[in-house]
């Protein structure tokens, strides 16, 4: 455990997730691609799409509203700090963290950011948050990774780039949290594999260097680290949690770590959802959150280009039981959906050109 | 055409966050719940009002599809507008986004959910509001 | 009442309702004025005061100060002249004002009207500058139109008193039937119900033809107090009552939206003043801004009782020939509804119908006319019970 005094922990945990839903396959026909290759590929089926009326701030809204339902003991006015993770902020200059806070009805009196760091900022600003917490800045704070991840049209990233995200109410560790952390611990280097430029509107990637040099790098980096620093190992934990930027890469770092498959598929979204950036393993920790037990580990680890990773060790409490029926579940939200061709997503994209 | 709209920031920013937590107005003497903020009861006369959370639930009271959009929504496409009569008797005309209109009827239940209103411009603020979407089955 | 009867309408004149596309507002207005002057037999000098209805110049065709510019370009600089606002029954609440300036003594003769000009815009500015009428920032601020909120009105109607969309369909086809009568009608033509049943939908279940067009147009009436009104005109008409009410701006706001109450707030007060009962009218015409309007009209202005409107108009009664004939002109749904000019157009109707004027869509031994102008969704209306005696 490297926390000194008071322990960070989650009192209420929510996602939102947009209704539409695009198939591999109807990307593939529109690029001439073979869905079958694509889809075994990225082991991805659908992607989620936002909808015509939503951006990042909705989804991050949304999802702070759902993580209040879980926390029905933290009063919005007792909020000190709004902090949000995103790499698709509709604004480029004002905050999200500043509509959030206003719409749970967080008092004035608040910190309130907004987080960049690729598909990491989520997390960055779950740390922020709890650093806050246990240093007695605040009694709770309110983190979130959202995003309506952007892609160019006919790039692969295309077939991945989903929306969605998830909130956490942070406070510190009593018999009414869910959940724990027992340590943190995070890597971060100069590595260019994923990047958007100003005023460009669809991030660039180099390919192949994304995985080897970039996710898998640092993803094990931060495990291997929290994990030797702590004594721990992967048959120490219930569930292993990785950012998912497809469905293939996070079953193969969790084979390369010493995890088995069962202890990564629980909190897996992207096969049916796709990546949500910033909001990717912070929603699939959500997921797991709907499903655990108390009394079980689970390790958080987040990924974001540019890059770098943060590790998370967490143990779930008693009160969890009590608070799961209290808002849609992932699979809830994961359930409900509603196809589009890739016209209509083109048009809720705002991507043909001169509209 | 949304970039031929003029500025309207500060009064948008004035009912924003009425707007984005669904705050009414109810009178203290009649128990009346109205959506926008009043001063005075329209229904007893009474000038003991406060501000009230509205239900975030409802029932669809009447709906219609709008296929003849207003300026700032030309590309928007057909959408659903309908009053809804929250649980607390208080009614209000909202969007109903999420299904299609084969989906509702009168009497449906629906939810509030956080969405994108419209933009000054393309370049100008955004405005956030409640719109409302059918209740989920089994949530 | 110290209204009724002391007004008489001395002179009409109105532009055909139509697409005006090389004219302007003021060429409307001014083309309207001269010809109720003449059919007046007044000069400009005898006109003391003029009060004007339009809803959306500003907007429109980004002209305010209407009431000083008409005048200019009238010709008659120097009187008294104001623009009145009430939404599309902006020139109804006009010509009531202009009937309190005389009755209350301050003029003689005065000039009232109305006019826009709505052609100048797309329809979707058009749609928007027309949702100002309703709560900018609980109805329009979130997507409602005024097709859309007339629909809401139309599905409530239709669930709780079993009203059709055939009978929706009939009042456009019969409207239709009588703007063919009308050389001044935007559409002169006849329509089916099959027409109006394939028409585009506008907003469920509302479609296409159950609407009233944009249009630009102006109409105009000249005023007078009724002991002086014969040493201009052999056939004043007599106002015998005016009825004016509001109403929550916002549907939302009311408990029953399948009746508007100012509509019937304004018509008790007309009909008490003119000692009139709704079957002593001999014919209407009311706002039918959309088919459903005018299903809400004859039941809140006591043609029919609540929730039978439908009724009516498949037994005919409110057609050229039955027992009480509503919009002769054509309606807003026919003849064209340039909102501010609507109102004082309806007078000109009942006036031109009450002077036995009204060529092939003439009502047999017309004595006693009304007109119901709406404005918004109903949160304002204005009645005015006119007659061919001062009673």
């Amino acid at each position: 455990m490297n926390f000194k005094g008071d322990i960070p922990a989650i009192y209420g945990w929510g996602s939102y997730i947009p209704v539409y839903r695009i198939k591999l396959d109807e990307i593939a026909r529109v690029w001439g691609e073979e869905p079958a290759r694509v889809k075994s590929g990225l082991q991805v089926e659908e992607i989620s799409v936002k909808g015509r009326d939503e951006d990042q701030v909705v989804i991050a809204v949304n999802a702070a509203w759902t993580a209040l339902k879980r926390a029905p003991e933290v009063s919005p006015k007792d909020i000190g700090a709004v902090y949000v993770g995103s790499e698709s902020k509709p604004y480029a200059v004002k905050p999200t963290a500043t509509i959030v806070a206003a719409a749970v009805g967080a008092p004035v009196t608040i910190r309130a950011a907004d987080y960049e760091f690729a598909c990491k900022a989520g997390t960055e600003a779950l740390i922020s948050v709890m650093a806050q917490v246990v240093s007695g800045m605040i009694r709770y704070g309110l983190a979130i990774g959202a995003d309506t991840s952007q892609s160019w049209p006919g790039d692969v990233l295309e077939y991945t780039a989903g929306a969605g995200g998830s909130a956490y109410i942070i406070g510190s560790k009593s018999s009414t949290s869910v959940a724990y952390f027992e340590s943190q611990y995070s890597v971060a280097t100069d590595t260019p594999d994923f990047w958007r430029r100003d005023e460009v509107k669809y991030p660039r990637h180099m390919g192949r260097f994304t995985g080897e040099p970039a996710y898998f790098k640092h993803i094990m980096l931060a495990a291997n680290e929290l994990m030797s620093r702590e004594g721990l190992k992967p048959s120490d934990f219930d569930y292993f949690v990785p950012h998912q930027p497809n469905g293939t890469f996070p079953v193969r770092v969790a084979l390369r770590l010493g995890f088995k498959p069962e202890q990564v598929k629980p909190g897996l979204i992207s096969p049916w959802v796709g990546n949500f950036y910033s909001g990717s393993s912070l929603t699939g920790l959500s997921r797991v959150l709907d499903k655990a037990k108390p009394g079980q580990r689970i390790l958080l680890v987040s990924f974001g280009s540019g890059a770098g990773a943060d590790a998370f060790s967490l143990v779930t409490q008693e009160a969890i039981e009590g608070k799961k029926g209290l808002a849609p579940t992932v699979d809830d939200y994961i359930s409900r959906k509603k196809y589009v061709d890739y016209s209509t997503y083109l048009k809720f994209w705002d991507k043909i050109y001169g509209v | 055409m949304s970039d031929m709209s003029v500025p309207k920031t500060p009064r948008i920013w004035q009912l924003a966050e009425r707007r984005y937590r669904l705050i009414g107005s109810k009178c203290l003497k009649c128990g009346r719940v109205f959506v926008g903020s009043r001063k005075v009861c329209p229904q007893c006369g009474s000038r003991e009002l406060e501000d009230v959370e509205l239900s975030r639930k409802g029932k669809i009271y009447s709906y219609t599809v709008i296929r003849a959009s207003p300026m700032e929504r030309e590309k928007y496409g057909p959408y659903i507008m309908a009053i809804v009569e929250l649980d607390d008797g208080c009614k209000l005309t909202t969007e109903i986004v999420d299904c299609s209109p084969e989906e509702i009827d009168i009497g449906t239940e629906v939810e509030a959910t956080f969405r994108k209103i419209g933009e000054e411009s393309k370049s100008g603020v955004i405005y956030y509001a409640c719109k409302f979407r059918p209740v989920a089955k089994g949530v | 009442m110290i209204m009724r009867g002391d007004v008489a309408v001395i002179g009409v004149g109105m532009t055909k309702f139509d697409e005006h596309w090389n004219k302007q507002l003021r060429d409307l207005f001014v083309e309207a004025a001269l010809e109720a002057l003449d059919d007046a037999r007044v000069s400009l000098k005898d006109v003391k005061a003029m009060f004007v209805g339009n809803m959306g110049s500003g907007m429109w065709v980004e002209q305010e100060h209407l009431g000083s510019l008409l005048a200019d370009y009238l010709g008659i600089s120097g009187v008294p002249s104001l623009k009145v606002e009430s939404a599309c029954a902006s020139s109804g609440m006009a010509f009531r004002l202009g009937l309190m300036s005389v009755t209350a003594g301050l003029h003689d003769v005065v000039l009232v009207g109305g006019v826009e000009k709505m052609s100048d815009v797309t329809t979707s500015e058009s749609t928007h500058h027309l949702a100002t009428a309703a709560d900018r920032e609980w109805e329009a601020f979130y997507g409602m139109t005024f097709p859309g909120l007339f629909a809401l009105i139309a599905r409530r109607h239709m669930k709780q008193y079993g009203t059709t969309r055939e009978q929706l369909a009939k009042v456009a086809v019969k409207n239709h039937k009588h703007g063919s009568y009308n050389p001044k009608a935007q559409y002169q033509r006849a329509i089916s119900i099959e027409d109006v049943l394939n028409s585009p939908l506008v907003a469920d279940p509302l479609r296409l033809l159950d609407s009233s067009p944009i249009s630009d147009g102006a109409a105009a009436v000249i005023i007078a107090r009724s002991d002086i009104a014969r040493r201009f005109t052999d056939t004043p008409v007599y106002v015998l009552g005016s009825g004016a009410a509001t109403d929550a701006i916002a549907l939302h706001d009311r408990d029953d939206i399948t009746t508007l109450r100012s509509v019937v707030l304004a018509a008790k007060e007309a009909y008490n003043m003119a000692k009139v009962e709704p079957e002593d009218v001999n014919l209407a015409e009311v706002h039918d801004c959309f088919t459903i309007a005018e299903i809400l009209a004859y039941e809140d202005l006591g043609f029919a009782r609540k929730g039978e409107g439908g009724k009516l108009i498949d037994e005919g009664v409110t057609e050229l020939g039955g027992k009480i004939p509503v919009n002769p002109s054509g309606g807003l749904k026919a003849k064209g509804h340039p909102v501010g000019a609507t109102g004082v157009a309806q007078v000109v109707e009942v006036t031109l119908q009450l002077r036995n004027e009204a060529g092939k869509r003439q009502v047999s031994n017309a004595e006693i006319g009304l007109t119901h102008n709406i404005g918004g969704s109903g949160a304002s209306c204005i009645v005015h019970i006119l007659g061919r005696g001062r009673r």
